[in-house]
């Protein structure tokens, strides 16, 4: 019994010191091996699927503006090569026809992008003529927005989204794409 | 003065330090929480383009993921060098997308079903034929909304 007593007295405690020290450990493991990983793109909606061939509708050439990528990754935008850097801006006027040609859309409401691509178009290409298209689109609701409201389309409560989205709806059209370049 | 100093001396200024590992054990937690492990081993290489339009996904349960790209290093020799697709954590084919479509499906709740999206991971130097096979694959399978997954433009 004299024993139990002598133990009693002893400080039974584990030392706590360096459970900071091992919980830093694995701390800093998890700050190395943590990425955040955010997923970002490019944000597209295809069309439903249907068997029987769509109805073909017909557009007014001034309202569909044509862009052609081929195999060797070149444009050809309504039948003329164009720059990709380019491409944007042409857009952009062809939408809003700020001088109301007559070979441009007659209202942003009526235009038409319609994309088409090769079988052997660089993925990369396509995505950047793509991100080009939507950027035309996004500019120029940011343009309205600010226009409108003095602030940028992203900061617009929904309703007003909706207004501007109605006023410069993005459509692109995308077409089956043709067969002629090499795949690899 | 002197009576002043003598009182200050004698008690012991010392921060506790008994909390700090519970601080550092938050941190941890946090870390742990938020971490994660990369869930499928690629067996394609996948570098995504750059590009500047560019939606974040927020709900990681809503999406699923679709890799296209060639075959890394380890399998050339089963699947050799033309661009192919992995789904999950398998070389796959198109007729294998509307099964895996489904599979991620039924985890979720039925309200949330329409809120699903394809993130396509595809490898910049790949052709259109697979994306464009894919894509028309998602349409039969009634999957519409899609992202390509891309990386922010540098400055």
């Amino acid at each position: 019994m004299g024993k139990t007593n002598s133990r009693d007295r002893i400080k039974n405690e584990i030392n706590a010191g360096s459970m900071a020290d091992i919980a830093f450990l694995l701390l800093i493991f998890f700050l190395v091996t943590t990425t955040i990983a955010e997923d970002r793109g490019v944000l597209v909606k295809l069309p439903p699927f249907s068997y029987e061939p769509p109805e073909t509708q017909m557009m007014k050439t001034r309202n569909v503006y044509s862009v052609l990528v081929n195999a060797d990754n070149q444009l050809l935008v309504r039948g003329e090569p164009v720059d990709i850097e380019d491409l944007r801006d042409n857009t952009k006027i062809f939408i809003m026809n700020p001088q109301k040609l007559d070979n441009m859309a007659e209202k942003p409401t009526k235009a038409i992008i319609s994309l088409k691509n090769d079988r052997g178009t660089e993925y990369a290409t396509y995505l950047q003529v793509y991100n080009e298209l939507k950027a035309a689109y996004n500019e120029l609701r940011d343009e309205a927005a600010e226009k409108t409201h003095g602030i940028k389309y992203e900061f617009l409560d929904k309703d007003q989204r909706k207004a501007i989205r109605d006023k410069i709806p993005l459509v692109i059209s995308e077409a089956e794409p043709t067969n002629f370049g090499e795949e690899n | 003065m002197a009576k002043f100093n003598k009182k200050r001396s004698k008690a012991e200024p010392e921060v506790s330090t008994a909390s700090l590992p519970d601080i550092i054990f938050m941190l941890l937690f946090f870390f742990m929480v938020v971490t994660v492990l990369r869930d499928s081993d690629k067996k394609v290489k996948v570098v995504t383009p750059n590009a500047s339009e560019l939606t974040k996904l927020t709900k990681k349960s809503l999406v699923n993921y679709i890799y296209i790209g060639r075959p890394t290093d380890a399998f050339k020799t089963t699947y050799g060098t033309k661009p192919r697709m992995q789904l999950g954590d398998k070389i796959a084919d198109m007729s294998d997308i509307p099964l895996f479509l489904e599979k991620h499906k039924a985890k979720l709740a039925e309200n949330e079903k329409e809120q699903i999206t394809s993130s396509l991971r595809i490898d910049g130097s790949v052709t259109m034929g697979i994306v464009s096979d894919v894509k028309l694959a998602l349409r039969k399978a009634n999957q519409l909304k899609i992202n390509y997954s891309a990386k922010p433009e540098a400055k």
